[in-house]
């Protein structure tokens, strides 16, 4: 078996690739005063453009190395050292990261660009492209670090930036209480994370990935300390990645620019605990008790955050909980063992969520600036003041279609083949119930994708006054839109599985990363000979899909009246479509209504508003009433604190004479 | 009767409990200040006594440190009871409390 | 008289510091009542010698003078953390002096005489010279509290500082009595092989006289129930004087502690674990949860201070080499962190000497965004977010503790971290988010921005650097008799 850092070829561009967002980040930071806007975004989106040009060559550099050979690295220097246990600032591009770099690289362009006209005529332009840049930064370094420490750096500095950039409208109170609360959420993920390397650290010696893994591949499978190191990193990525219960914080993180909400809440900083679960697959297949909770974790936050998904009429928040779905998805298949499939399902999440969200974005520039027209004070993000956009934002609505559809599973899509990949591997890995819910869930999301497409685009448009009417996007909006689309269509390609006739080659990539940790959960092949009953789950996944959308159809598009038209004008098929309807109803009062009545009486208004959210708040608000009694201690009457003194003298001299 | 080092030591010792029981319970700034003074004096006897048992300059010429120290802490904390006085027109402890929580 | 055990070396530099005193006192003199700016000038100029020298006879020195002191290189490094404060503190004083008409020649001097305590703090063998050099701190930083003797709280916190500090001092020596009653001596190294020779480390006087020794030393480093002084003492005195003492004495505190008890650590077995263990979760926990939720930012650094001494005692506790190293470190990086926060809020400070209220941080972000940056940098410095060199601090101490087996302590540790966020974390939302109110501008004061731009830059460097200022540290702690 080879080992990364013993073959591991050096590379003198590594640096380049965060480098290049810092010196944006520099140069639009100093000269704010002075920086034309639209030249801080064209600098900004050229920084990333930059970036995304050195990936592109570090990947093809690694592809011209054999297979098992793949990596480079670089060191920049030895950040310090403690007796044999020393850490370097140094990167890696090894496959696993190649795909990080080249997705937050590109993803990241597209959205840089896309903001330039999104964020034209505010007035923090600068300061926006500033904080965006430095977060493409910490992004970078933290999927290119060779070491946990280096990661957590980029890990902590994603935060802060998620935290500027969410509370960016900072005259907005609630705003700025959303970020505030990310980023106490995120220290509390962070808790378990530190405490993941220190344990680690004692453990290994080391902190550097190739020496963990070698070392830890010494242990006993289920060792207790590495189940606590994995359990310890994973509370890190719950909260990072917004999965049970620390997933609070991305539905109010909304409340930053949608193009944000886009890169950080979609394609980019909230999958880094995927990757970091990824990137420790051998820790977590050493942890079988780990990679369960994972398992479960992610397939219990997929459903929850999908049925909340269905009630909400905040065009972003569905999207919101729509990532916290689609990331419990990831989970899930790291949790099986599939990591491949969920770093798959990462990229292709990225280009179709980051696509919906500028879409999103789009809709209520064209929103926002229709109400501002026509003078209607109006909530430009409500889904049920909008309808029949299509026939206004074409570009906006035939590229959402696509990412919908993406997202749908609808087959020759990218969201397809990715997902399929993480149901089939659960499904063979023999966890039935886990799949049951990632089925129902996948329905669910179909639902409520095109319940938010049908409410936005479809119908009469719900706040006509007079002839005016929403105009589409700039170009440079809908340019990025397109490209989106068109990555969500073939992003799957890459991965066709071989049952299809294809050659998956994605996971052929991505094995010289996995294939250790695989070989030891025994799951490598497991998906290889599945023949027809691979087949059989993906139609059978395939059409809950497509019973979603169309149930979406029915209740959100066919209007009530059309059932009544028909049977006026047609008697023979009046039984037929009377019975449809009386299944409409059947399906209505019991399946439909009471799951939303559920999600929105129970799991949203009352588990999400009052226990998850009520928990985080309240814990807040507790530790600050403890605190102000325990500072009541403090009396200010110089002989208390003299007698508190005399009475701890009195505790210690007995504790060391006795 | 022999007095033995243990004699001395049990002295200071009361001494020094007699100082700390009049730092907590006096209200008199000046008090808590002598009774301070007690307690270093306290450990001058326990500092002789040991020096003597030892044999052992040491510990006397300890003893003339503490009282050069004492002296010290005696001016600064006089001129602060001064500058107490003049605030507050008493040097009652319980009325220093400006400050707490 | 055999004069080469007079080794000058060894003291250099807190002789510099002592000539330097009367150099500034004179040179006060001379220039008249109305102008101080040469005595601030020479004062600077004696640090600068003082550091020269330091820098100069670094780890040269030895042990001299019958064994009272040692001029190794750990008296070094806490040397150059000493004088660092001490040129923050009287580059940055002058205006707040003037602000508040008691912009006396005395300041400096004092500074000094203090500063020269706590050298012979860190680089003392022997109890003696450890105990004379902690009251030539402490008389010094009584004075200083009470700077401001028009203030009421000012002189409030003088008081409150002088008796219990007092107080304390009664229980050091007596500690250092009943120890000298056990062994014959207050020379340390006797101390360490009594300890280590000994079946019982605690029998007889011992146990009554390391308990004291710890708890007159807990006290100055402001250790929880010991540490009630400090809030009152930082929250009532002169704000440039709060930002020395939460820095410097904290310092020279922990510098004795390692002196007494680093190398003997590993002999005082289970009561004195279990005695640290307790003190530093108790620390950490009251400092922080006091914080929470504190109007003024004054009162809110002091209890966070109280809770940054919980962190460090678990250096202490390790007793191995990276937490002494740690603790080096450690206090490297967070003396530039309070130094440059309770400077900066002093700068802020619109609505009097009477009120430092939080909301005077209110728009910093858009008024003085490089100010409201350097603040930011010590808010996530003292948090302890990488890259900066609080993480690292933190770090370095924390797994030096796992090494020496102290996990939950350091889960509790981690915790206490992240409760910090809340009350670090509001003055950065403060300063970014809050809507403007009507306050006064904040002045432009050049030296005083300079000394919280090189805090600023120090807190950032020792996070890009560390790993060559540990290595320092470590060479420090090595070079202990």
């Amino acid at each position: 078996m080879e080992h990364e850092a013993a073959t591991a070829a050096h590379s003198s561009l590594l640096w380049l690739i965060p480098a290049f967002p810092f010196l944006g980040m520099l140069i639009n930071g100093l000269m704010r005063r002075r920086m034309p806007e639209k030249a801080a975004g064209i600098l900004a989106s050229a920084a990333m453009l930059g970036a995304f040009l050195v990936s592109l060559l570090v990947f093809l550099d690694l592809r011209a190395l054999p297979h098992h050979g793949r990596a480079l690295t670089q060191t920049i220097y030895t950040w310090f050292a403690v007796g044999d246990f020393h850490v370097d600032v140094s990167f890696l591009a090894d496959p696993l990261s190649a795909v990080m770099i080249l997705v937050v690289s590109g993803v990241g362009f597209l959205i840089h660009v896309y903001s330039i006209g999104y964020m034209k005529g505010d007035p923090g332009a600068v300061r926006y492209f500033t904080y965006l840049n430095l977060f493409a930064f910490f992004m970078l370094t933290l999927v290119l670090a060779d070491n946990y420490l280096l990661m957590f750096v980029g890990w902590e500095g994603v935060g802060l930036c998620s935290y500027l950039l969410i509370g960016f409208w900072y005259t907005d109170y609630e705003k700025a209480l959303a970020g505030n609360k990310a980023f106490i959420v995120n220290r509390i993920g962070d808790f378990g994370f530190i405490l993941g390397i220190l344990l680690m650290f004692a453990t290994f010696g080391s902190v550097e990935y190739g020496t963990v893994f070698d070392r830890a591949a010494g242990f006993p499978y289920g060792s207790a300390v590495i189940t606590a190191i994995t359990l310890l990193l994973f509370l890190g990525a719950t909260g990072k990645s917004a999965q049970l219960p620390l997933y609070v914080w991305l539905p109010d993180a909304m409340a930053g620019p949608t193009p944000v909400s886009a890169l950080i809440h979609a394609a980019t900083m909230v999958t880094a605990g995927v990757y970091m679960v990824a990137r420790s697959n051998l820790l977590y297949s050493l942890a079988p008790v780990s990679l369960t909770v994972v398992a479960a974790v992610g397939a219990f936050t997929a459903l929850f955050a999908a049925t909340i998904g269905l009630t909400q009429f905040d065009i972003k928040k569905v999207l919101a909980y729509s990532t916290v779905s689609q990331l419990g998805y990831m989970f899930l298949g790291c949790g099986v063992a599939a990591f491949g499939a969920g770093i798959f399902h990462l990229m292709t999440h990225a280009f179709f969520k980051a696509l919906l969200f500028l879409g999103s974005g789009s809709v209520i520039h064209a929103m926002d600036h229709y109400f501002h027209h026509a003078g209607i004070k109006s909530n430009a993000q409500d889904m049920r003041y909008m309808g029949g956009l299509r026939k206004h934002l074409p570009s906006t609505y035939w590229t959402m279609l696509v990412g919908c559809l993406a997202i749908a599973g609808i087959p020759g899509l990218s969201g397809f083949f990715s997902k399929d990949e993480i149901l089939w591997k659960t499904f063979a890995s023999g966890n039935y119930g886990l799949w049951i819910i990632a089925v129902i869930t996948s329905g669910l999301t179909a639902f409520y994708m095109f319940r938010l497409l049908y409410m936005t685009f479809h119908g009469d448009f719900r706040s006509a006054k007079g002839h005016d009417h929403p105009h589409e996007s700039p170009r440079v909006m809908t340019v990025p839109l397109m490209i989106l689309a068109g990555l969500s269509v073939v992003g799957g390609w890459v991965g066709i599985p071989h049952v299809l006739g294809g050659g998956n080659q994605f996971e052929m990539w991505l094995e010289p990363v996995f294939e250790r940790g695989q070989e030891i959960a025994a799951l490598a092949h497991a998906g290889e000979h599945g023949g027809a009953t691979e087949l059989l789950t993906m139609l059978f996944v395939t059409l809950v899909g497509l019973s979603g959308i169309g149930l979406a159809y029915l209740f959100y598009l066919r209007q009530p009246k059309l059932p009544e038209k028909v049977a006026a004008g047609a008697g023979p098929l009046y039984g037929l479509v009377y019975n449809k309807y009386y299944v409409d109803e059947i399906y209505d009062a019991g399946v439909v209504q009471p799951l939303k009545a559920t999600s929105n009486h129970f799991l949203w208004r009352f588990f999400d508003v009052k226990i998850v959210d009520g928990l985080v708040n309240g814990t807040a608000r507790v530790m600050t009433e403890f605190g102000t009694g325990v500072r009541k201690i403090q009396t200010g009457q110089v002989q208390n604190y003299a007698l508190a003194f005399a009475v701890g003298v009195v505790v210690i001299i007995l504790a060391f004479v006795l | 009767m022999i007095i033995s080092l243990n004699h001395y030591l049990v002295l200071a010792a009361l001494l020094f409990s007699i100082g700390v029981a009049g730092v907590l319970t006096r209200r008199n700034a000046i008090i808590i200040f002598a009774s301070i003074e007690l307690m270093m004096n306290a450990v001058n006897l326990a500092f002789v006594a040991f020096a003597r048992h030892w044999g052992d300059v040491g510990g006397q010429i300890f003893v003339f440190f503490i009282i050069a120290v004492a002296a010290a802490e005696v001016a600064v904390g006089l001129a602060i009871i001064v500058v107490l006085f003049r605030h507050r027109e008493t040097v009652n402890i319980d009325k220093v409390n400006l400050l707490k929580w | 008289m055999d004069l080469s055990r007079f080794n000058l070396i060894t003291i250099a530099t807190p002789l510099v510091l002592g000539a330097g005193v009367l150099l500034v006192m004179l040179v006060d003199l001379l220039s008249g009542r109305a102008n101080r700016r040469p005595a601030q000038l020479a004062a600077l100029a004696v640090v600068l010698a003082a550091a020269a020298v330091c820098l100069a006879t670094w780890n040269t020195g030895g042990v001299s003078f019958f064994g009272q002191v040692s001029g190794d290189g750990f008296a070094s490094f806490f040397n150059l953390i000493f004088l660092a404060v001490a040129f923050l503190v009287i580059l940055a004083g002058p205006a707040y002096l003037e602000r508040n008409a008691i912009h006396f020649g005395e300041y400096y001097s004092l500074v000094l005489v203090s500063v020269m305590g706590m050298a012979f703090m860190a680089a003392g063998t022997n109890l003696l010279v450890i105990f004379l050099g902690l009251e030539t701190m402490s008389l010094a930083l009584y004075v200083l509290a009470g700077f401001n003797p028009a203030r009421q709280s000012s002189n409030e916190a003088s008081l409150k500082y002088l008796l219990l500090g007092s107080f304390a001092t009664g229980f050091l020596v007596f500690g250092i009595a009943l120890v000298y009653g056990q062994i014959g001596s207050t020379d340390l190294a006797r101390f360490s092989a009594y300890l280590a020779g000994a079946g019982d480390p605690f029998a007889g006087y011992m146990g009554a006289g390391v308990a004291l020794l710890l708890i007159g030393l807990t006290f100055k480093m402001a250790v929880v129930p010991f540490h009630f002084w400090s809030p009152d003492v930082y929250d009532g005195a002169p704000t440039v004087v709060s930002a020395f003492m939460s820095a410097a004495p904290k310092a020279a505190a922990f510098a004795a502690a390692l002196r007494i008890f680093y190398a003997p650590a590993e002999s005082l077995g289970l009561p004195w674990e279990r005695i640290l263990w307790i003190l530093a979760a108790l620390t950490m926990t009251v400092g922080n949860l006091s914080a929470l939720n504190q109007a003024s930012i004054k009162r809110m650094l002091a209890y966070s201070s109280v809770a940054h001494a919980g962190y460090l005692l678990l250096g202490i506790l390790a007793g191995n080499e990276l937490g002494a190293a740690g603790i080096l470190f450690y206090l490297a990086s967070y003396v530039f962190m309070n130094v440059g926060a309770f400077t900066v809020a002093w700068m802020v400070n619109r609505r009097g000497e009477g009120r430092y209220d939080l909301g005077d941080f209110a728009q910093l972000g858009f008024r003085r965004p490089l100010l409201a940056a350097m603040m930011s940098v010590f808010m996530l410095g003292l948090i302890g977010i990488p890259p900066l060199a609080g993480f690292f601090g933190k770090l370095y101490v924390f797994t030096a503790a796992v090494q020496a087996g102290y996990v939950w302590l350091v889960v509790i540790a981690v915790l206490n971290s992240a409760v910090s966020v809340f009350y670090y974390l509001r003055v950065m939302v403060i300063m970014y988010m809050r809507e403007n109110e009507a306050l006064k501008d904040v002045d432009r004061i050049p030296a005083t921005f300079a000394a919280v731009a090189a805090c600023a830059l120090m807190v950032i460097l020792l996070g890009l650097i560390p790993g060559s200022v540990l290595d320092v540290a470590r060479a420090a702690v090595a070079s202990m008799p």
